[in-house]
């Protein structure tokens, strides 16, 4: 069903050539790559690192996280079995992924100097930014560069001659605990983005964008795009039949249950409860979060996509609860371990950053609260909660969200220097809003 | 805020008197504080008012500009400012202690312990507020790069000798408020807020007066109605009973009373000016002083009550005892000011305008760990805060009820007991999550292992045990023992060490250029009106 006019392959194939193209063949000391959610980001950095490690130019691979770091060990291994690989970590006990052991091409250490000469090496910013007294790399990959800070890329900067930087721009900003505003406006704030400090030092270099997004469903793409990236638009992969999510059991007529029904129809959900002003682990919407995905499970959920043609079923492992706060994380756990769910991923919008589900369900960041912070109104947040499901995501919130976001227009001080970055997130929280208000069911539980 | 300040401020409006959110004191009071209440002057940035200045509370000194505007009079302020705070903050850089530091043999690149000289206490300012440690800043950026005829005969307006140093000094304590838990400067509106909770919002808590009608209400008075006229109570003609704490004046003092007071100088001085013979010079030059004078006490009449209110504040904080560690932070005070003495000796230029690429990270760098120790102190340090870490989940009190010995699997066993421990509290308690607790002033490190059916938890005990088979005595925790275990770490990592400034990579703009002059904004058809 995918439109003439638009071809989502072909799209995307010409946006990678282009990439490596200028990654390889190109003079410039950097690339930055903006990928939106679920635009196949991984599969181009792996690509990208087996190309570069195809044309003999060593590589060192620099990624936030040492969940990321393996993932991206497995993958380079799944693609390339024969490649060697080197997997620096820290001297922590369980530095990596044990699936890591069963790879023979995969050396590891915490040592830079005992990997030299492999074809490839990965760590994380933090581990690399300890690496002192070795011959730079000719080529590094930067991976979720736009989650990485400025004082990070600065201490491992000096280990690579040139840099491919892959990230996602509307995703949560890297942040600090202490005030920075001293610095805000200067092109190498340390607090601020990797890229952005980048871009400002070198505004020649190329930047690419890949356009198309593999994960969203047809039903979330717009929107995402719409809320989220104004300027850099993207398209969904799949038309709008392409995913398909059913139940075995009809609804009961609850408010979990036709919340279910609509997110399967529309591909949003969006259960209200009564407007109420609530501590952050306000009790009935946990609970009702939780009782949507006892629903979800106890339905027989069966999800149709482009990837198998029978109805693949909706298990614990394909579903994810996201979450503003840690707290609010530990209840949502709590209360689906007192329905008897287990295995579903419950995490704040922070660690569920770059991860895939079916469906999600999201506790609303500002559900409930008498104010709207600039944590809570973060774009990135919202933007990270609202693409991580490849077929359908139910807000549970509490009414009077429009209300709240009314009385307390953004007030953050204009900082000189300072890119302003658009949109910001009391127009994004409008946006996806006023979308999800034409999936809504009330409900008072 | 977390939910048990929540708590003690709803405690607060209900008993109408701040609640304590502390049982010992964070911060280091000094002996002999300096306390500095600033004024400046409305309308116009970094013109300074007045200053209340001194360590005896009894006997400040009372700087005043009598026309703010009038360059001269201001550097004759800035030069009494100089005399009053550098003598004492020269107090302190000769009673000095040895100490070692580990630094970078540049010859062998070995790391190898030096003998320094650490200043044995350090000079502390207090401000009454947020507002004036911001003016301290100011006051020192202001300075700090101005030239004396003595550095450069040619300038054309040359500062008072002791001038730019002064604001070097601002500069640094400025700059050192910065980081968490530093006590070095001081607003006394922090310290009190650190301390207590009151039944208003943060906002108004930055109001000295108010704050301190909540902490210290008039006998027979709730904090709010207190609080309230603190803030708003104004006499018959119109002026505020309790002044605010600066360096902004109100506005109904600035209109009625110090601005024509302003004018009466002015004229005054016009007059003496234009005096055509010595009699009548002496006249006006009587006239002029009495309108100085009169200048002089209206300023006081602004001042006087916030030094009182500061003093009190710090009479209210000294009254705790101060928490273990606090010691352990006015140490890094001492090496930061022992630093900048050293700098100053050495004859190096003032603290550059912006920081470059590697400073801004290294300072943002130690804040972080500043305020992540900070955090980890004060929970350790005092009960009452662990009890907030407590209900977030992030540590718990729990008793030993079983103890397993297990041994780690390797050529070597070590020992790795079990703990049982059975809590009230609710941690985030994960497969592999480590819990800390405090062994002879050292954190010990645990790893939890699964929940028994009863909702006890086991707890895998990790080091600090020795290096024998068996565990050293009194490194394990017994069976009865009421311990506290928190799922932060206690003390910091060192982090990565930058590159130095001359080898800043070419993604932050390559090595700082002194060579480069900066130019000014280049004007665009938007700065046309």
């Amino acid at each position: 069903m995918t439109s003439v006019a638009f071809d989502p392959s072909a799209e995307a194939a010409r946006a990678t050539r282009e990439i490596l193209d200028d990654t390889l063949r190109g003079d410039a000391r950097g690339v930055v790559v903006d990928s939106p959610p679920g635009a196949g980001k991984s599969t181009l950095v792996v690509r990208a690192a087996l190309e570069l490690a195809a044309a003999g130019r060593p590589l060192m691979v620099v990624a936030q996280t040492n969940a990321q770091v393996d993932d991206l060990v497995l993958r380079l291994a799944e693609k390339e079995p024969e490649l060697p690989v080197g997997r620096l970590h820290s001297n922590d006990p369980d530095p990596y992924d044990k699936a890591l052991d069963d790879l023979g091409n995969v050396r590891k250490s915490a040592r830079a100097a005992d990997l030299a000469g492999l074809d490839v090496v990965i760590s994380t910013a933090a581990k690399w930014a300890h690496v002192k007294g070795v011959e730079p790399w000719g080529h590094a990959i930067v991976d979720e560069a736009y989650q990485m800070r400025s004082d990070a890329l600065l201490a491992v900067a000096g280990l690579f001659e040139r840099a491919l930087f892959v990230g996602d721009p509307g995703q949560l900003d890297p942040f600090s605990v202490v005030g920075s505003d001293q610095w805000a406006g200067l092109s190498y704030d340390p607090s601020a983005s990797a890229v952005s400090t980048l871009l400002a030092h070198n505004p020649e270099l190329p930047q690419h964008r890949l356009p198309v997004s593999w994960r969203l469903p047809a039903s979330a793409a717009p929107l995402v795009s719409h809320a989220f990236y104004p300027y850099t638009p993207f398209r969904s992969g799949t038309g709008p039949g392409d995913r398909r999510l059913s139940f075995g059991v009809p609804s009961d007529g609850s408010g979990p249950d036709r919340v279910l029904d609509e997110a399967a129809e529309s591909g949003w959900g969006l259960l209200e409860l009564p407007a109420r002003h609530t501590p952050r682990t306000d009790p009935e919407a946990v609970r009702a979060v939780a009782l949507v995905v006892r629903r979800l499970l106890d339905r027989g959920g069966a999800a149709v996509s482009e990837r198998s043609a029978d109805p693949v079923p909706l298990t614990p492992d394909r579903i994810a609860v996201g979450t503003a706060h840690r707290d609010q994380a530990a209840a949502v756990r709590a209360a689906l371990a007192e329905l008897g769910v287990g295995g579903v991923t419950v995490d704040t919008a922070n660690r569920l950053q770059g991860r895939e589900y079916d469906v999600t369900v999201v506790l609303h960041p500002l559900s409930g609260r008498p104010d709207a912070t600039a944590f809570h109104l973060e774009t990135g947040r919202l933007c990270v909660l609202a693409s991580r499901h490849r077929h359908a995501c139910v807000v549970v919130c509490r009414a009077g969200v429009a209300e709240l976001l009314d009385e307390h227009p953004s007030t953050e001080p204009v900082q000189l220097g300072v890119t302003v970055k658009f949109p910001d997130g009391w127009e994004a929280n409008h946006a996806v809003l006023s979308h999800l208000s034409e999936h809504r069911v009330t409900w008072s539980p | 805020m977390s939910l048990i300040s929540t708590l003690a401020r709803l405690e607060a409006v209900e008993s109408g008197r701040a609640q304590p959110l502390a049982t010992v004191r964070h911060r280091h009071v000094a002996e002999r504080p300096l306390v500095l209440v600033p004024l400046t002057t409305a309308g116009e940035a970094g013109a300074p008012l007045g200053a209340l200045v001194g360590t005896d509370r009894e006997e400040p000194r009372l700087l005043v500009v009598p026309q703010p505007r009038d360059r001269d009079l201001r550097f004759a302020f800035l030069a009494d400012l100089a005399e009053a705070v550098l003598p004492y903050v020269e107090d302190f850089a000769d009673d000095v202690e040895a100490a070692e530091r580990s630094e970078t043999d540049p010859e062998t690149g070995k790391k190898v312990k030096v003998e320094v000289e650490l200043c044995a206490d350090a000079p502390q300012l207090v401000v009454p507020g947020r507002a004036g440690v911001e003016y301290v800043r100011l006051l020192g950026r202001s300075m700090r790069f101005r030239r004396t005829a003595e550095q450069d005969p040619e300038t054309p307006f040359p500062a008072p000798p002791r001038v730019p140093l002064l604001g070097r000094w601002l500069t640094h304590y400025g700059e050192r408020a910065r980081v968490p838990g530093s006590s070095l400067l001081l607003a006394a509106t922090d310290l009190l807020n650190r301390h207590w909770a009151t039944g208003q919002s943060s906002l108004e808590d930055q109001h000295l007066g108010a704050l301190l009608a909540w902490i210290d209400p008039p006998e027979g008075a709730s904090g709010a109605e207190a609080a309230l006229r603190a803030e708003l109570g104004r006499d018959r003609d119109g002026q505020l009973l309790c002044p605010p704490a600066g360096p902004a004046t109100d506005p109904a003092f600035d209109n009625r009373l110090l601005a024509p007071a302003v004018e009466r100088y002015d004229r005054a001085r016009h007059a003496l000016a234009s005096a055509e013979d010595g009699e009548a010079a002496d006249e006006r030059l009587g006239d002029l002083h009495r309108a100085e004078r009169e200048i002089r006490r209206l300023v006081l009449t602004q001042l006087r009550p916030t030094w009182h209110a500061v003093w009190r504040a710090l009479d209210l904080v000294r009254a705790l005892p101060p928490g273990p560690r606090v010691a352990d932070r006015w140490t890094r005070d001492r090496w930061s000011f022992t630093g900048h003495r050293d700098r100053v000796r050495a004859g190096e230029p003032p603290q550059p305008r912006r920081d470059d690429a590697v400073t801004a990270a290294n300072k943002l760098a130690a804040r972080e760990s500043a305020q992540t120790q900070l955090e980890a102190q004060e929970a350790l340090d005092d009960p009452l805060v662990m009890a907030g870490r407590r209900l977030t989940g992030e540590a718990f009190v729990g008793e030993v009820v079983e103890v397993t010995m297990a041994w780690s699997e390797s050529k070597r066993p070590a020992p790795r007991p079990l703990l049982t421990v059975r809590t009230d509290d609710l941690p985030h308690l994960a497969e592999g999550v480590k819990a800390y607790r405090s062994l002879e002033g050292k954190p010990q490190t645990a790893q939890f292992v699964r929940y028994e059916d009863d909702g006890s938890l086991v707890l895998r005990v990790l080091d600090r045990m020795g290096r024998g088979r068996e565990p050293a005595e009194g490194s394990v925790p017994e069976k009865g023992d009421r311990l506290v275990w928190t799922l932060f770490e206690h003390d910091q990592r060192v982090g990565p060490k930058l590159p130095d400034p001359e080898e800043t990579p070419w993604t932050h703009g390559g090595p700082p250029r002194a060579d480069a002059t900066e130019s000014p904004d280049p004007v665009t058809p938007e700065d046309l009106l």
